[in-house]
């Protein structure tokens, strides 16, 4: 890695169509594509020509803007993070997804497909959720449109996220425990799938990141691109080059990395993804096909799926979006892991200076800018974009087991 | 080495016997192989082998259950192979697995290992039509049966193309829903064995859901035969051994005759359309 894999990114002509429409197959490079059972392409079909439909008009654009603007609290600010800034020798600007509501970047994605859906004429969302986030989000946008919520959380997640299962049936959701496999994320999506099969008819999965079946890959990290297009906006007026040299998010299945990748890939900035190292697919994975999609997925020699381990549930997910795969693959982007102790330490960092405390999936992203600044990594003087992806209020009581 | 899936299949067809496929999980106990032979002895016109996968995405709570036990038990691609390779039975195998174990190689390395070890047909649920080229390719060259599913949610168009390009024979979904067993034959199941005997002279067979004998009469009724899975691997869990699952799969194929004695005249031709 090093400097090598970074050699002629600046000034080399970046390919015009990075993260661009997959087209109908629904390809990144080798990966992506739709692994459905029959009975559920009419449905990915179904919502493919829907959201082609309402991404092109003005009308459902509006909506989404006034949505993410008056009731999810956009724009986020992009704020200096002073004081480490300093101890780091970096100029380090955090995009605050914390501030959303319900405190995560799980919203952007959710509203514009909970909007989907009743554009649609759907009746009821279905999600997965591993940490809870994306069941929250997903409650929370059900209620907002008067949508019925169904999420699937594996049992052991339910244990390990108590309150966010309280939060999810305060706001009116039904949360089904998922008793078999795994009991973790990975389950919950296969039941999620299960349940969307017989439920096509009224129901409307909403997927919570950048994986499953063409179009969600690609509708999802448009859903998402609002946190680049803002921050990049943001870089312009904040920073005197007007780019940032690094642009780095942490990584589960890859949403916020992907819609903070969007809004800087024809920029000469370097786009880093931090894995957990428990869970990092594009470092440690094979190509292979889970959840509808092919890309790059923990898996033993005989191709069964391996679950992912980490401090942080959210990024306990064995595979990456595709379209990181084809970023890996192109060299465009790049792909680290950090583990459980530097993270629980860069939180606490991070809360001590600047007074934020970020969620632990987030603590990944950070966990590697302080690695990389301190070893020089990240040369002294670079400026650094990170999206912090959500808040820690979540997290406290993991916290207080590993202070 | 039995006669390739489809023509075997054709051929017991025309003696005019309703098909019945029988589904075991292989690798899920030690002696599997005999539920395999005991099928083939109860008579079965070709056996379902579902090779086990981690996360079974159209399979309900007792496949995945059977899956899961397998792969504790140690089951894996090649070993299951060994085994089949080692059987005798005088009727086709046909494996089930999910993209992911068919492609950790190459589809046409994973075709070549099943033809080698006397598998005849290949279904991989997960893989629809707009993925299914490379592995069609693969299978046709080396003489596996790669079969498609049609679900009732297939438009026309696509049923045309799944009867088209599906080969050995239809994998008709009974409903919208995982494996597992059910109460009742839905109107749609009908309604799309019509469909597909009016677009196809392959055989087609009901999958999902033939819970007991009575259902797979009905239903074999509207085709050309069932595959019965999780009521067969629910008796397993629960601790039935090879004999008493052939003789379950015998307490099918009786009713199956005597469904197909009284629903074909002798001296009718099949019809397509009814
Ligand atoms: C705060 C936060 N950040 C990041 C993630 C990881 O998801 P993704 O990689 O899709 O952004 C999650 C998932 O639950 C999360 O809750």
């Amino acid at each position: 890695m090093g400097e090598m894999s970074w050699s002629g990114r600046r000034g080399v002509a970046l390919p015009a169509r990075a993260m661009s429409d997959p087209g109908v197959t629904g390809r990144f490079g080798g990966y992506g594509g739709r692994y459905v059972p029959e009975s559920l392409i009419p449905a990915c079909h179904e919502i493919e020509a829907a959201f082609r439909e309402a991404w092109e008009d003005p009308e459902f654009r509006n909506r989404l803007d006034t949505l993410l603007t008056v009731y999810a609290g956009r724009p986020t600010p992009l704020t200096p993070a002073w004081r480490l800034s300093q101890e780091l020798g970096i100029t380090l600007l955090l995009k605050r997804e914390d501030l959303t509501h319900t405190g995560s970047h799980k919203i952007n994605n959710v509203v514009g497909q909970a909007l989907l859906a009743h554009r649609m004429g759907k009746r009821r969302l279905l999600a997965e959720t591993g940490a809870g986030q994306h069941g929250v989000a997903t409650a929370t946008a059900a209620a907002l449109l008067g949508l019925e919520a169904t999420v699937f959380m594996g049992e052991r997640d339910i244990e390990r996220q108590e309150l966010n299962v309280l939060r999810m049936n305060v706001l009116g959701a039904e949360v089904v425990p998922v008793t078999t496999g795994s009991r973790t994320l990975k389950d919950a999506c296969n039941e999620a799938m299960r349940h969307w099969v017989s439920s096509v008819d009224d129901s409307y999965y909403c997927i919570g990141t950048v994986m499953g079946p063409h179009p969600y890959p690609w509708m999802v990290r448009e859903f998402q691109r609002v946190i680049g297009d803002e921050a990049r906006v943001q870089c312009a007026a904040a920073l005197p080059v007007g780019v940032p040299d690094y642009v780095v998010a942490c990584i589960g299945g890859g949403s916020n990395a992907a819609g903070t990748f969007a809004g800087f890939v024809d920029t000469t900035a370097r786009l880093v993804g931090v894995e957990a190292e428990g869970g990092a697919a594009a470092t440690f994975g094979r190509a292979g096909v889970l959840h509808g999609f092919r890309s790059l997925v923990l898996q033993d020699d005989d191709g069964q799926v391996k679950e992912a381990h980490s401090i942080a549930a959210g990024l306990d997910y064995p595979g990456i979006g595709p379209e990181h795969a084809h970023l890996r693959d192109g060299g465009r982007a790049r792909y680290v892991t950090v583990n459980d102790d530097e993270v629980v330490r860069a939180l606490r960092c991070l809360a001590r200076t600047e007074g934020i405390l970020p969620a632990l999936e987030s603590s990944h992203a950070l966990a590697w800018v302080i690695r990389a600044a301190k070893s020089g990594e990240i040369p002294a003087g670079s400026t650094v974009m990170m999206t912090l992806s959500g808040r820690g209020d979540k997290d406290i009581a993991s916290i207080r087991e590993m202070l | 080495m039995t006669a390739p899936l489809e023509e075997f299949l054709r051929a017991r067809r025309a003696e005019g016997r309703r098909l019945l496929v029988p589904y075991v999980t292989a690798g899920i106990a030690p002696g599997w192989t005999d539920v395999v032979r005991a099928y083939a002895d109860a008579g079965a016109d070709a056996v379902e082998l579902g090779f086990p996968f981690s996360d079974p995405m159209l399979d309900g709570v007792t496949i995945q259950e059977a899956s899961d036990r397998a792969i504790a038990a140690g089951a894996t691609v090649r070993g299951i192979l060994r085994e089949v390779a080692a059987l005798d039975v005088a009727v086709p195998l046909v494996a089930m697995t999910y993209s992911n174990l068919v492609f950790q190689r190459s589809g046409a390395e994973f075709c070549a290992e099943l033809r080698a070890s006397g598998v005849g047909g290949l279904i991989v649920p997960d893989l629809p039509l707009e993925e299914v080229g490379e592995l069609a390719d693969a299978a046709a060259a080396e003489g596996v049966d790669l079969v498609l599913l049609a679900a009732p949610s297939s438009s026309r168009a696509r049923l045309r193309e799944v009867a088209e390009r599906s080969r050995g024979f239809v994998y008709a979904l009974t409903r919208m829903g995982t494996t597992g067993e059910r109460g009742e034959v839905p109107e749609a199941a009908a309604r799309l064995g019509r469909d597909l005997k009016e677009l196809t002279d392959r055989p087609v067979l009901f999958g999902f859901g033939v819970s007991n004998p009575a259902q797979a009469a009905d239903l074999a009724g509207h085709a050309d035969g069932v595959v019965v899975a999780s009521a067969l691997m629910r008796r397993l869990l629960d601790g039935a051994g090879a004999g008493e699952l052939g003789e379950y799969v015998a307490s099918i194929r009786r009713v199956l005759d005597q469904g197909a004695r009284w629903a074909v005249h002798p001296a009718t031709a099949p019809s397509p359309t009814t």
